[in-house]
């Protein structure tokens, strides 16, 4: 009995591994064990090394997928390790985009964690870990293997949010959000479990087949129906859609300040980016079920995170509402992806993955200049701290206007190249009303980002604090601010790589 | 016809430098030390003489009779998505594009902003930029580019200079405009898509869409309309107008100057050149709505004008009445009433600017814009009442001077066309010389009281500012045919352009 049982382990065969095409992974995990296992055990390092080591694992990343993003040209796109990843322009460019966010992130967290006196290891090797998650969700070709992703995405989140010992707030906002991001995530395995029981498979593509050959299983059109209700309720969670944002405000603003700017990039690029991948691949044939659902949650977070933004006076909070504004623009880009069959919906796909690697950038550039000015504690991130910061730091002052009229969709700056694409992938599809709602809505939040600008520029500084910038931050604001401006000039340099993604 | 002008693409790329030259020179302004003061200044003069030199070597070079598009100047920007830098200039355009380089030059040494001067000067040019930009542009996308960078000079213009209400005002005009732009955005988009069953590529080139598109009834309809809400809400187009009044009295002098000058012709200049160009079937159709709204603004903005305290909110006002005038000229569609709107356009960008700068004066000297405190001026002041009488003339639009030509032309060209109209039009006549002869009436006749006894007679930078503005509504009233021969041409193509499509 017990040979027979050894037998039959021996002869197990894992999946073929393709170890270079994982390589991005590989090299984050090796970051992030660096970070954390050598990190904890010698003593503490100079000051910036962490800060270096988690920039270069990022660049690495980074690079590699750049490598990879270039021989993929030739083939065409193939799943890894026995089906459980995919590997396309799709993947590599979230990976990217996870990967440029990890390091302008390391940027602000070292001038952040030196100013508290906290500098460690633990942050930037559960950034790593996050990236990791992160990536995993993006290229995941399989639910559970998304969940896997998800998850150690949530926890590495969890405990970056409660990293600030000594603010209560931080504590609070990681309690706050671990106990609803738990409920998120059970909704959604719960929708995994469901999918599975009316497919039998957890594969995407076998999913994909199920729901296309057998048009309507007895019994299991409920549980379809009811699974793809649950993922995208847990789904909406992550990614912030109304009426599943509540958390969003409450974190973001209790969270260290780059941690919130690592939620908002790494965190909505990959919760998105696994959206996009689990909705247009596995349940294509079930599109008139849930597009109306992404229209509809498109709406409502376009409209009431626009709105409730401009009623805010914390910074941060704002931010965190403009996110949610953001989340609905990108919504906007699925829902046109999802007029399956019509001649240009391929737009949709690319141009949201397009508006997530801008947004991502700029989210950053934004809350770096929100910790510089937040100073000791991160305390000042009311709006009155932004009084006469023009006067106070009058290049500072110009980059953080430069990042939010960019966020407001004013030309010549990338966030215009972001929602341009938008515009054009709903109406290319003849989705106008939806067009004039996501555009209206960005004319409410611009009046947010004018408010911040008057307060920089239009106001007298309410005391005389000192706004530090040390060298990294200044580093990250800068690279944020020339991207910016770059793509919003020069489209054709985003363009050229982002119009290639689709399935 | 319009697109045969391609082939005249000129060796010097004049109407890229006309975009570049500010742009370079509020780089540089923003560059350079703010102590050097000197320095800044005479950089953002030299740009900006430069740039209005270019205009009117432009002016000069354009040969009278054509009627396409001529410097044409057309790159690559983003293949990915079928725009191109494409720039050209035709008799609708041409003079807004001299008005532009020569006003700014004269604010940026005329006007003083008081304080920072460093950043206005770097925000007048960036805006310089835009509004070139804007009225040179033949690409949708790049129009859309230029007409919406203007917001944010501008914003921070009236927001950093401007008086007591400035930040309510300047945000009031940013989200106004930005929110006409959103329908225009996707208009644009839906624009170059629809077109591309007869264009064959996805382009959003305007000559190309504008020759080669036919769009069904119903779709243009929806575009124009798209196109015709961000337009009118620059214009401003009665009832959409409620920000100009805002904006004008809380903009410092040369803002306002600026404003009504340049500014708010991107609205009808746009109208012209996206809306009945690109859309003729539609505007037909909807020429009774326009012209009754023009109208309505016409004598909205005249009642509303006689009613006013304040003499900048007043002008302000007048300014709803002349666009009124501009967009009836427009909408009658005759080649006469477009020819008279052009001109209009130039005509109340020289009047109304010259009075936003006399009114400023007025304000630098006795820090009230009240028409009740004001009175007697012409007993101390007589040459600065001189000078206020003749613009203020003009802006009536007494026969002689520049107003005169553009109106009677826009009335008696729209008559055939637009008759019931134009007769209610003319009660605005008579309404402006109403509301302004009686503001001239109080402020500069009557004794002066004490605090107007001191009121210092106009310097000699002043008046020579002054007389720029004076000289060039006393030629364009005496003799127009210049200005007409130019203009008139590409009226008539456009013209043919709207008949053809019948």
């Amino acid at each position: 009995m017990m040979s027979k049982l050894i037998a039959a382990t021996s002869t197990f065969e894992g999946p073929a591994i393709q170890w270079f095409k994982i390589s991005p992974i590989l090299a984050l995990l090796g970051g992030a064990l660096l970070l954390i296992l050598v990190g904890s055990l010698t003593p503490q390092w100079k000051r910036g090394w962490y800060a270096t080591a988690s920039v270069v694992t990022a660049t690495t990343a980074a690079v590699l997928t750049g490598v990879l993003w270039n021989q993929m040209s030739d083939d065409k796109s193939s799943t890894l390790v026995g089906g459980a990843i995919s590997f396309d322009h799709f993947s590599l460019f979230a990976t990217f985009a996870i990967c440029v966010a990890v390091v302008l992130v390391s940027l602000v967290a070292n001038d952040y964690l030196v100013r508290e006196g906290e500098d460690g290891p633990e942050v930037y090797g559960l950034m790593l870990t996050a990236a990791i998650g992160g990536v995993v969700m993006a290229s995941a070709n399989d639910l559970l293997v998304l969940f896997l992703g998800l998850e150690t995405l949530s926890l590495s989140f969890y405990l970056l949010t409660a990293s600030n010992r000594r603010r209560m707030q931080s504590g609070e906002a990681g309690l706050k959000y671990f106990i609803l991001g738990g409920f998120a995530s059970a909704f959604f395995l719960y929708g995994v479990a469901l999918l599975f029981g009316a497919s039998g498979t957890t594969n995407l593509q076998s999913m994909a087949t199920v729901f296309s050959t057998e048009v309507n299983i007895s019994g299991s059109n409920g549980l379809l129906l009811a699974g793809i209700a649950l993922m995208l309720v847990g789904f909406a969670f992550k990614v912030s859609l109304v009426p599943f944002h509540v958390w969003t405000p409450d974190v973001y603003q209790g969270a260290p300040t780059p941690v919130t700017a690592l939620m908002g990039s790494v965190g909505k690029v990959a919760a998105f980016s696994a959206l996009i991948r689990v909705f247009m691949i596995a349940l294509p044939s079930r599109i008139d079920d849930w597009r109306p659902a992404i229209l509809v949650l498109a709406l409502l977070t376009l409209v009431v995170g626009s709105l409730l933004a401009v009623v805010q006076t914390d910074v941060k909070r704002m931010l965190a509402y403009s996110s949610i504004s953001h989340a609905g623009f990108i919504l906007v880009g699925l829902e046109a992806a999802a007029h399956i069959g019509h001649a240009d919906s391929h737009l949709g796909i690319s141009s949201a993955m397009g508006y997530l690697f801008i947004y991502s950038i700029l989210v950053i550039g934004t809350f770096a200049v929100v910790s510089v000015v937040a100073g000791a504690g991160d305390a000042a991130t009311s709006l009155d701290a932004f009084k006469g910061l023009g006067k106070k730091r009058p290049v500072l002052a110009l980059g953080m206007t430069v990042l939010l009229l960019a966020q407001a969709g004013v030309p010549l700056t990338s966030g215009f190249v972001a929602k341009f694409g938008i515009i054009r992938a709903a109406v290319s599809v003849e989705s106008y009303a939806l067009a004039v709602a996501a555009m209206l809505a960005a004319v409410i939040a611009a009046f947010l980002y004018l408010r911040i600008m008057v307060s920089m520029w239009l106001s007298d500084p309410a005391d005389d604090a000192p706004v530090v910038v040390s060298k990294s931050v200044g580093l990250a604001i800068t690279l944020a601010v020339v991207a910016t401006l770059l793509i919003g000039i020069l489209p054709g340099l985003l363009l050229g790589v982002s119009q290639t993604i689709g399935f | 016809m319009f697109a045969s002008a391609e082939m005249t693409t000129a060796s010097f790329p004049i109407l890229t430098m006309l975009v570049l030259m500010p742009l370079l020179g509020a780089v540089l302004v923003s560059l350079l030390n703010k102590n050097h003061g000197e320095w800044v200044k005479l950089t953002a003069l030299v740009s900006s003489i430069a740039t209005g030199a270019m205009s009117v070597w432009m002016l000069i070079k354009f040969p009278t009779g054509a009627a396409g598009f001529e410097f044409v100047s057309k790159h690559s920007w983003v293949s990915e998505w079928g725009i191109s830098w494409h720039l050209g200039v035709d008799g609708i355009s041409l003079f807004m594009v001299v008005l532009t380089g020569v006003l700014f030059p004269l604010v940026i040494v005329g006007i003083d902003p008081h304080h920072d001067h460093k950043s206005y000067l770097a925000w007048m040019l960036l805006l310089e930029a835009g509004v070139m930009g804007s009225f040179l542009s033949l690409d949708l996308f790049l129009f859309f580019v230029f007409f919406e960078i203007v917001l944010v000079p501008m914003y921070f213009l009236i927001g950093g200079w401007g008086y007591e209400k400035r930040v309510y005002a300047a945000t009031k005009f940013f989200l106004y405009t930005m929110a006409g732009s959103a329908f225009m955005l996707v208009g644009i988009v839906a624009t170059a898509f629809l077109a591309r069953r007869d264009t064959g590529v996805l382009t959003f080139d305007l000559v190309e869409i504008a020759e080669k598109a036919n769009f069904a009834t119903g779709t243009g309809r929806w575009l124009f309309a798209a196109f015709m809400i961000a337009f009118a809400v620059k214009v401003p187009l009665f009832p959409l107008h409620t920000w100009l009044p805002d904006a004008h009295t809380q903009a410092p002098t040369g803002g306002s100057v600026i404003l009504a000058g340049v500014l708010l012709k991107m609205g009808t200049y746009g109208m012209l050149r996206f809306g009945v160009y690109l859309f003729p079937q539609a505007a037909i159709w909807a020429k009774p709505v326009l012209l009754t709204l023009a109208v309505i603004g016409i004598l909205y903005g005249a009642i509303a004008a006689t009613m006013q305290k304040d003499l900048k909110r007043l002008v302000a006002y007048s300014s709803v009445a002349h666009l009124g005038f501009i967009v009836l000229g427009t909408f009658a569609l005759t080649t006469q009433a477009i020819t008279g709107g052009v001109m209009q356009m130039v005509n109340h960008g020289v009047s109304t600017g010259a009075l936003f700068l006399l009114v400023g004066m007025i304000y630098e000297r006795r820090h009230t814009r009240q028409i009740a405190e004001l009175g007697g001026i012409q007993a101390v002041a007589p040459i600065f009442a001189g000078f206020f009488m003749i613009v203020m003339l003009s802006s009536i639009g007494l026969p002689g001077l520049n107003g005169f030509v553009g109106e009677f032309l826009v009335l008696i060209g729209s008559f055939p066309t637009a008759r019931w109209w134009v007769v209610v039009a003319t009660v605005g006549v008579i309404l402006a010389a109403l509301y302004l002869l009686w503001a001239y009436q109080r402020v500069f006749h009557g004794e002066p009281n004490d605090d107007n006894k001191s009121f210092p007679e106009i310097t000699l930078r002043e008046g020579l500012l002054l007389s720029v503005f004076v000289a060039a509504i006393v030629f364009a009233g005496v003799y127009p045919k210049p200005m007409l021969d130019r203009i008139e041409p590409s009226v008539k193509a456009l013209i043919e352009h709207v008949e053809a499509s019948k």
